[in-house]
């Protein structure tokens, strides 16, 4: 099936993130295709590329990268819930005359029109969260 | 499955408004839908069905009035909308003063609006 993921939750705030992690692994290990993960409202904060967390726990932006990477899944947060939150990019850091921009790499900045997208293109959609 | 580019879909709201964002994030992804073209039903249940509160008045509190929001859902042709019964009976809501027009249904109603559906999105 082609899969696509709403992830909710604040990393490392919500259990509910790492559970999308390991699901959206089980899914590709079980033949499934992932057609975009789509981070709303506290989950766009898993596209910070300042979190630093501690040496013994997973690190859950980097592994949401390696899934971007190993398996081409789409990485994309909702640029409303993103701008209200300080997660921006360069366009959006000069836009708004901010000092610095802080997107992870393999994350892409959109609107609520990608998720649409997911929807139309994809058997299910699993929210998670928040 | 469906293969077209017109899905049927379900948006399930059980938050309250006004104490989360989540509330009106979901409303915002009504309207996406909406501008997509996509066949749309909203359900609220839970206390999603405290934001049919009528004369909400967000102004002192500094945020946008969910009541106007869903007021506005008309224009866009969201117009099927469910608001869950035993929710309503559990918070003792009379379905009579609801801000908008809302189908009354219950819980097995909702499962299969659920079960005749492409997509979920649970909010």
């Amino acid at each position: 099936m082609q899969l696509s993921l709403l992830i909710l939750g604040s990393p490392y705030s919500s259990q509910s993130v790492a559970t999308a992690l390991r699901f959206a692994n089980a899914a590709i290990n079980s033949g499934h295709q992932l057609y975009r993960i789509f981070f709303y409202h506290d989950a766009v904060n898993c596209a910070n590329a300042l979190i630093t967390p501690p040496q013994d726990e997973q690190n859950i932006p980097e592994q949401w990268q390696q899934l971007a990477k190993e398996h081409n899944v789409d990485l994309v947060i909702c640029i409303a819930s993103a701008l209200k939150r300080g997660i921006i990019n360069d366009t959006e850091a000069k836009r708004y005359d901010k000092q610095a921009s802080n997107l992870a790499e393999n994350f892409e900045i959109s609107g609520l029109g990608q998720l649409v997208d997911a929807t139309i293109h994809s058997d299910r959609l699993i929210t998670f969260g928040p | 499955m469906n293969t077209s580019s017109t899905k049927r879909m379900v948006l399930f709201c059980r938050k309250s408004p006004y104490g989360n964002a989540l509330a009106r994030e979901a409303l915002e992804i009504a309207l996406a839908t909406a501008v997509f073209e996509q066949d749309l039903a909203i359900i609220f249940s839970g206390d999603g069905v405290w934001q049919l509160q009528p004369q909400q008045n967000s102004a002192e509190i500094h945020v946008k009035s969910q009541q106007k929001l869903l007021a506005a859902f008309a224009m866009y042709d969201l117009n099927e909308i469910y608001v869950e019964q035993e929710a309503l009976e559990l918070r003792n809501i009379n379905h009579q003063e609801l801000s908008i027009a809302a189908t009354l249904i219950d819980r097995q109603k909702a499962a299969e609006l659920c079960n005749s559906a492409d997509i979920i999105l649970n909010f």
